[in-house]
């Protein structure tokens, strides 16, 4: 066993590990820390995959501005300290139950699936992703990248309108 | 670099999301269940990247899907936080048992 695949089963194991706390344990804050492991696990994966700039973007966009924004939001609605009810017996069983029959389902059907492997260099540089990016050809992406930018704007105005305090009807 | 077959991180990705679903299913609160989301999301990023790396080495479409997916989980969290932020002032709580009117 070489180093990579050492590096591999570790982060693989740190990444599940955190998930699967941060799906059970019952203090909201201590869930969202688990969370923010899982996410920090998987920007090292990327890492191990030699995909830099995806790694760069989870730890910014995912690391940095949505497990604050989620710790913010549980501070602005909730004690962070208080434990979530429990949750009855039935219902974590019936769960588990369903998730682990669509688990060994997918996983039965990969598996199967025998992946014709290019083994081939992969060259994800920056300044080739940015030149698909923009391009407007058949491979380019410049359409789509306009969408999602209208899409953010959508979105940040859509927030600013639903967390604005409405005035009271003044009579 | 292949040493790691891609099953081995086709499994990791597919226990991701099964954990995510069952903290979408287990979970009563509302942000809880929007970390659960979060979790589904990010395997299906690293769906995409690994399928690109090892079946597409020379195209590049598997990174901007995944590119393209963070920033729409951006814009979904900061609405979804949006909401509950103001479902918390008129109901002062954010358990989906409590949010019933638009059910029926």
């Amino acid at each position: 066993m070489s180093a990579t695949s050492i590096i591999f089963y570790f982060l693989a194991t740190f990444i599940l590990a955190a998930a699967i706390l941060s799906v059970t344990t019952r203090k909201i804050f201590r869930s969202a820390i688990w969370l923010l492991f899982s996410l920090i696990g998987i920007a090292g994966l990327y890492f191990w995959l030699a995909v830099e700039f995806i790694a760069a973007v989870q730890i910014v966009v995912y690391v940095g501005g949505i497990v604050v924004l989620i710790i913010f939001s549980i501070f602005l609605t909730q004690q962070s300290g208080k434990e979530m009810p429990k949750v009855s017996s039935s219902r974590i069983l019936l769960s588990a139950l369903a998730i682990f029959f669509g688990f060994a389902l997918t996983y039965l059907l990969i598996y199967q699936n025998g992946f014709r492997i290019e083994n081939k260099y992969f060259d994800s540089d920056i300044e080739r992703i940015g030149t698909h990016m923009l391009a407007t050809d058949n491979t380019g992406f410049a359409l789509p990248f306009e969408v999602v930018s209208i899409l953010l704007l959508a979105a940040m105005v859509g927030c600013i309108v639903i967390a604005m305090k409405s005035k009271p009807i003044e009579k | 670099m292949n040493e790691i077959s891609i099953n081995h991180i086709l499994f990791l990705s597919t226990a991701l999301f099964f954990i995510g679903l069952y903290g979408l299913f287990t979970r009563r609160n509302m942000i809880t269940m929007l970390m659960a989301v979060e979790l589904i999301l990010n395997s299906v990023n690293i769906n995409f990247v690994a399928f690109n790396k090892y079946l597409f080495p020379e195209r590049l479409d598997g990174i901007f899907f995944t590119i393209f997916i963070i920033a729409i989980a951006a814009a979904e969290a900061a609405v979804a936080i949006a909401i509950i932020i103001n479902l918390y002032r008129s109901h002062q709580s954010i358990d989906v048992e409590d949010a019933t009117e638009m059910k029926y």
